[in-house]
């Protein structure tokens, strides 16, 4: 889309044009294109080492990109300060002052705008109740358990109203249960001040329940760039599949079905006609990856139940997470292994291992990937 | 079963502590209490009588001479601890900063100084700061003075300037370990909240390594104002100290009592100055 002249912002706040960032000549950023929206819940996401926290440090002003440029809100950074730029960061360690208290770790940026002592301290108090920290003005920093330090860390940025809040891993160092609840939490804060949040994270989960949109990244470049619903149902590569959630991958012939629906041929599990859906990038007839969610595949218990197309099978594996079952099947008569994930619901057995079963799946639950173009 | 194991722990950590607690006892404890006790009797010519009297003390505290020597050891340590501390700060900095992969070579350079005896760098203050010395002659010689700076050496002056190199080392070490406890997150919090650098080191880097500055501080100024040896050698007749009187009044003066009072009143007064100096930082640290 071309970029508009008399509307620089355009509903973007943060454009990202061709960034990238070398160190020592290796690069951590390589050639990144984005553009961020107003008021969204973005998120970087990608394994250790993908660049996303370097990406999310230039957007910052902590690191300067060796090409390519950062606007904010129409203005470029090039030649603005980190502590002059109209973002705000939650850091990874919280970074809570040691030496000071709750308020004065959330009054510590607002100190430089000379308000008045009742306003200040009515803003802090403010942004406190938001963050669900009432009444912890006085605590010493040292006193704080990680959810608080994470709160505080929260309300530090927030009061400035910052036009990005930037975080980086802030929910990495959080047991299992408080992380769950501070996604939905972070949720619902975004939503409320409406300020363009952009989340750094490794969890792919984490990713999925709290962004609008995902940014996947690998070698420094944007895998893909989708809704969490698209990034799970169509994902653009075989890496981006297996990275967000778990996929069965089989080998695939893409053939032309007559006119121009294109269909495939996966081997045992017979010939089946694709619509575009199915095909998240225009890839040529000839050998292909397919890829299935394992919630696609369903065990038939039921012996009049039926499915599109079926399959018997053994059950090799059977993890059991509580409200789901993982089953790892090996298709008779053939050397295919898949997994099949069913919902515990009443009166369903748990099958074991060296059960017999009959898998059931449509020709909808098909996705056919390219190979993964990122990893080269 | 565990009273045998906890008395044989017991036994093994006594004999562990005894050697160190003996030396102590014997090079600190017995030494104090014999100077603390010797301050309150009384040199009668060659005689000493052990009578329990406040005579030394009033005489320590009220002669002029005294009084003078006091105060003056007090400013020179205070002046050689404030040099000290402001140029071993910016020095303890570069190195946390700006030091990358050298910091140990930084630190090794630090300590070059005390590879030769503490007397020959004393003397070589004389050498530096003497009347043809290399200060004066290179001044000379630039042509920026006529007449050599005679208030250089062999007054307080070169005494503050003798120390506060001698205990420069003794000051970068705790101010640097200091800087490089600070977590780097916490400077780049402080400059995502909006500070520049100036601001940022004032909120957050001096404040976080202030206890590095207080061990400095103690360090440097405590023996300081015991220092006789620096004073002696390059103070002239201005610069001695209250330690010269000390080993005046044990040696020539043939009065370990009156010597013993000033030491005591020497100790005293720099515990008081420690104590306070340690409560007012605490103080300032909490409102901040």
């Amino acid at each position: 889309m071309p970029k508009s002249i008399d509307a620089p912002t355009n509903g973007v706040i943060v454009d990202l044009n061709k960034v990238s960032k070398y160190f020592a000549d290796v690069p951590a950023v390589n050639g990144v294109s984005a553009q961020i929206r107003e008021g969204e819940f973005f998120s970087l996401l990608g394994p250790s080492g993908c660049g996303k926290t370097t990406l999310l440090r230039m957007i910052s002003g902590f690191e300067q990109p060796s090409s390519g440029s950062i606007t904010i809100a129409g203005v470029p950074m090039e030649d603005v300060e980190a502590n002059e730029r109209p973002t705000n960061m939650v850091f990874q360690s919280y970074a809570i002052f040691p030496h000071l208290n709750v308020e004065e770790n959330v009054a510590y940026g607002l100190k430089r705008l000379g308000l008045s002592k009742p306003e200040m301290l009515k803003q802090v108090n403010e942004v406190l109740k938001l963050v669900d920290l009432s009444g912890y003005n006085k605590r010493p920093a040292q006193t704080l358990s990680g959810g608080q330090r994470q709160r505080v860390a929260l309300a530090r940025a927030l009061v400035l109203k910052p036009k990005v809040l930037l975080l980086d891993e802030p929910l990495s160092a959080l047991d299992k249960k408080l992380r769950e609840q501070m996604q939905i939490e972070l949720r619902h804060l975004q939503r409320t001040v409406g300020i363009t949040f952009i989340l750094v994270t490794h969890d792919q989960e984490e990713a999925l329940i709290m962004s609008d949109r995902i940014a996947v990244m690998l070698d420094g470049k944007i895998a893909q760039l989708a809704s969490p619903q698209e990034l799970y149902s169509r994902p653009v590569s075989k890496w981006v599949a297996s990275f967000i959630g778990v996929m069965n991958f089989l080998q695939g012939d893409l053939f032309r079905d007559g006119g121009d629906k294109l269909s495939v041929d996966a081997g045992i599990l017979g010939k089946i006609s694709l619509n575009q859906e199915q095909i998240p990038v225009p890839v040529a007839t000839g050998p292909v990856t397919i890829g299935i969610r394992p919630e696609m595949l369903t065990v038939l218990y039921d012996k009049n139940s039926t499915a599109e197309f079926e399959l018997n099978a053994v059950i090799m594996e059977s993890d059991y997470y509580g409200d789901m079952t993982y089953y790892t099947v090996k298709v008779e008569q053939s050397e295919l292994v898949l997994i099949v994930s069913m919902r515990n619901t009443a009166g369903r057995t748990v099958l074991k291992e060296g059960d017999k079963a009959r898998i059931g799946w449509g020709s909808e639950s098909l996705v056919i990937l390219a190979e993964s173009t990122s990893s080269e | 079963m565990t009273q045998t194991i906890s008395n044989k722990q017991n036994r093994t950590g006594l004999a562990l502590v005894s050697t160190p607690l003996g030396f102590s006892l014997l090079l600190l404890a017995v030494p104090l209490t014999m100077v603390i006790l010797m301050s309150f009797w009384t040199q009668n010519y060659l005689v000493l009588e052990h009578s329990f009297k406040l005579d030394n003390y009033i005489e320590a505290w009220t002669h002029p001479l005294y009084q003078q020597l006091m105060l003056r050891s007090v400013r020179i340590s205070f002046l050689v601890t404030l040099a000290t501390v402001l140029l071993s700060y910016p020095m303890a900095y570069f190195i946390s900063f700006y030091g990358g992969n050298n910091k140990v070579r930084w630190l090794f350079l630090v300590t070059i100084p005390f590879w030769t005896s503490y007397l020959l760098r004393v003397f070589l203050w004389k050498v530096i700061l003497g009347y043809n010395g290399v200060v004066n002659s290179t001044l000379d010689w630039l042509g920026i003075i006529e007449e050599p700076l005679v208030f250089i050496l062999y007054n307080s002056n070169a005494v503050i300037i003798a120390l506060t190199h001698a205990w420069a080392p003794f000051a970068i070490l705790p101010i640097f370990v200091a800087l490089e406890k600070i977590d780097r997150s916490y400077l780049e919090a402080a400059t995502d909240l909006g500070d520049g650098p100036i601001r940022r080191f004032l909120r957050v880097t001096l404040p976080l390594s202030m206890p590095g500055v207080v061990a400095a501080t103690l360090i440097v100024f405590i023996p300081t104002i015991g220092d006789y040896v620096t004073p002696k050698l390059v103070g002239g007749k201005d610069g001695l100290m209250i330690a010269n009187m000390i080993q005046v009044q044990f040696g020539k003066a043939n009065n370990a009592p009156l010597g013993s009072a000033l030491a005591i009143s020497a100790m005293g007064i720099v515990g008081m100055i420690s104590i306070l100096f340690v409560g007012l930082n605490r103080r300032w640290l909490k409102k901040e």
